[in-house]
């Protein structure tokens, strides 16, 4: 193997690479939000039609979709960070999933948050205890656990390894938010929430649905990375690559 | 290097331990999610007397009427195969239309009606413009009656 992963995963090499991909995802972020909004409030219908005739306000799923879909990935990619510390004993992996956490904590508290304003003018309330919904607020108390069990713990080693199990465990939640609407047979899918089903979604609103999930990837990027440095300089300020850092910047 | 075969294993029987938990969880849930009841359930007693219960199925053309004191709303709820009367007493949702779906929450009344405080609109899972749809729509109705003979059970 001609590239040494290994070396990535230290936290003094990935500090000045994170460092240097922020810029880069702030971009990406604002670009693709721009387009994805704009294609998304003057490019679509503003009355649906067929079977289910939403009028403006279906524009929603433009965030609510997105965030959803970021809340279960986040929480996924939380998980992977958090099992390969538990493995590999990597610091930067447990800090990596300590800086994901808010980021999907934000994104599940978005889609629940614009799933009620949706929900108050299209089916009638603004919170029902349907399977999709209750599992969705699950999950959004699964990443306030991990954050609160890691805080709650004064040593950071012991911390990261708890607060992986309880992410590990909590993994349960993103299969059960999946079929909670999409079991294989429909009329076992008492809910009041819709099914899921891209192929029977208008070009442009996808288009524009896609564009605002790729907004938010990017827009989870940067803000994990620019968490993930404040996370290396606290645990690292004992290490001397950090004093002199700091050095540094104080004499220029 | 045995250390970290160790905690590999370890989390692999962690994430194998939560993925059957979970298949377990869903299978059972399979038969057991009462997040509605159909209609066919309501005529077949299951549903809980007494109690307050959620009714879900699609709202029979035809059916919708207002009282005389302008308030009270009645309109048949079936699921293709039975049908129960539903009074509610309040403003409908926006999407609230006859042939659409609809959940209930209320009690039976002794006079087999069932009395809403709440009543949602469900939709679906479509989102097309008017003129799409409408397309969409005949070639839709086209297959159903080719397949008007294979009665379907409850709705989605």
């Amino acid at each position: 193997m001609a590239l040494n992963w290994f070396k990535f995963a230290s936290p003094a090499t990935f500090y000045p690479i994170a460092g240097r991909l922020i810029p880069v995802f702030w971009i990406l972020t604002l670009l693709l939000l721009a387009i994805g909004l704009y294609w998304g409030f003057f490019e679509t219908a503003s009355q649906l039609g067929g079977s289910n005739p939403q009028k403006e306000y279906y524009r929603i799923i433009f965030i609510h979709v997105p965030s959803a879909w970021m809340s279960m990935w986040l929480y996924i990619v939380m998980v992977a960070w958090a099992a390969i510390g538990l493995i590999f004993n990597t610091r930067l992996s447990f800090m990596m999933a300590n800086a994901v956490a808010p980021t999907g904590a934000i994104f599940t508290f978005l889609a629940l948050w614009t799933g009620a304003f949706w929900g108050r003018p299209s089916w009638g309330t603004y919170w029902d205890w349907d399977p999709r919904l209750t599992s969705e607020l699950v999950l959004f108390f699964m990443y306030i656990g991990y954050m609160a069990l890691h805080s709650a713990i004064d040593d950071t080693r012991r911390a990261d390894r708890a607060s992986a199990l309880l992410a590990i465990v909590g993994l349960i939640m993103v299969p059960v938010i999946f079929w909670s609407i999409n079991c294989p047979d429909p009329n076992q899918c008492a809910a009041l929430h819709q099914r899921s089903n891209l192929t029977r979604i208008d070009g442009n609103i996808l288009f524009s649905m896609l564009t605002m999930t790729l907004a938010f990837w990017m827009y989870s990027f940067a803000t994990t990375f620019m968490r993930l440095r404040g996370i290396i300089l606290t645990r690292e300020a004992e290490n001397t690559w950090v004093q002199d850092l700091l050095n540094a910047r104080g004499r220029t | 290097m045995k250390a970290r075969k160790k905690r590999l294993a370890f989390v692999g029987l962690a994430v194998i331990g939560v993925a059957a938990a979970s298949t377990l969880a869903l299978t059972a849930l399979k038969g057991n999610i009462s997040y509605f009841f159909s209609p066919s359930q309501v005529i077949a007693n299951e549903a809980p007397q007494d109690h307050v219960f959620r009714l879900g199925g699609l709202v029979t053309e035809g059916t919708l009427r207002r009282e005389g004191d302008g308030l009270t709303v009645r309109f048949d709820v079936t699921d293709n195969a039975e049908t129960v009367k539903v009074a509610y007493e309040g403003i409908l949702p926006d999407l609230f239309s006859e042939g659409k779906g609809v959940v209930a929450r209320g009690k039976l009344g002794p006079d087999g009606v069932f009395y809403a405080e709440e009543v949602l609109a469900k939709h679906d899972e479509e989102y097309m413009p008017p003129e799409v749809a409408s397309t969409l729509k005949t070639a839709h109705a086209e297959g159903v009656a080719e397949s008007a003979t294979q009665t379907s059970g409850a709705p989605n």
